[in-house]
């Protein structure tokens, strides 16, 4: 079970997660994407007669069942088998994340930022309320996410989801470098 | 049930990301930094390896297990694509996730991430609501 506990490589990381695309076509024809969910979920929970909520999302609902599963995978890998060694990540990033002033690097997510008591703060607002709402409200608008756009629309070799692969990265690094030091520092 | 078997794609998708540490917020920032090589070793192996199945799957002309004739997607250029794109990157470099993500750091154990999920929710429906004056 160690490499249940091990973290993985990209190169075995990447061709499993390469791999779902062709085991969503052969079982059912189905064009992987997550954010769609997320409309889904609108969709079945609060339409409030918006155009864009009202159709059937039952229809199409399978891809509720592949992010359930995207739950428990993530509760079997981070939860159930937690890696106990900190993150190897670069001594560059280290360096970066420790002059920001974030101290425990374990996990895969920073504690001291995410969690209960800063979501009442200004920073924890911004990085958990306004984040979350700006991925939701992206997504949608850009019609696809680092999965349906990033793997599955570069795979079925889509210029429309280079250019909106090309949008996330330039719109993460222009965040990261010059607006979450800011946000960080409040 | 018969759409069970995408939770079980679900689930080793979920199981790559979270021990690949593509939910890592350590590891976005890391990326976005260009401090790793780890992140794009991700992309660069899962997108062709996506591109050649779906190549294979379209020349061998292959049915599903349902029996349909499998194709591509085409996702046409609109105008949501770039500034849809940038402000999700926006929101990636803050929460540390994409939509995948979002449902594996609950299932990681970081509840609190629950809010961001929900906010994620949110920004969908208020996108709903102002799609009809939006440029698309």
């Amino acid at each position: 079970m160690d490499f249940l506990y091990r973290p993985w490589p990209w190169y075995v990381a990447g061709p499993i997660i390469g791999l779902s695309v062709p085991a969503l076509l052969l079982m059912g024809n189905k064009k992987l994407g997550v954010s769609s969910t997320l409309r889904q979920i609108c969709a079945a929970c609060y339409p409030a007669k918006i155009p864009f909520l009202n159709y059937d999302w039952k229809k199409d609902s399978w891809n509720l069942f592949l992010v359930a599963g995207i739950l428990i995978g993530g509760f079997i890998g981070g939860t159930l088998f937690a890696n106990p060694e900190p993150t190897r990540l670069s001594p560059a990033t280290v360096d970066l994340l420790h002059r920001q002033g974030i101290e425990n690097l374990n996990g895969l997510m920073p504690v001291e930022l995410f969690n209960w008591q800063t979501l009442l703060s200004v920073k924890g607002f911004l990085l958990m309320v306004a984040g979350g709402f700006m991925v939701g409200f992206g997504t949608r608008y850009a019609r696809g996410c680092t999965s349906g756009h990033g793997i599955m629309g570069l795979a079925a070799l889509q210029w429309s989801s280079l250019l909106a692969t090309m949008s996330f990265f330039l719109g993460g690094i222009l965040f990261s470098y010059f607006v979450l030091p800011y946000v960080l520092a409040l | 049930m018969k759409n069970l078997k995408y939770t079980l794609v679900g689930i080793v998708f979920g199981l790559a990301l979270t021990k690949g540490e593509a939910i890592s917020w350590f590891r976005i920032q890391e990326m976005f930094h260009f401090q790793s090589f780890h992140m794009y070793g991700i992309f660069m192996t899962a997108v062709p390896v996506g591109a050649l199945s779906l190549w294979i799957i379209r020349k061998l002309q292959l049915h599903s297990a349902d029996g349909q004739l499998i194709d591509a997607p085409v996702k046409p250029y609109h105008r949501g694509i770039i500034p849809g794109g940038l402000i999700f990157g926006f929101g990636w470099a803050f929460t540390g996730a994409c939509p995948g993500p979002l449902y594996a750091q609950v299932g990681a154990g970081y509840l609190v991430t629950i809010v961001t999920f929900v906010s994620a929710l949110a920004g969908t429906w208020v996108y709903a609501r102002l799609q009809p004056y939006l440029p698309s």
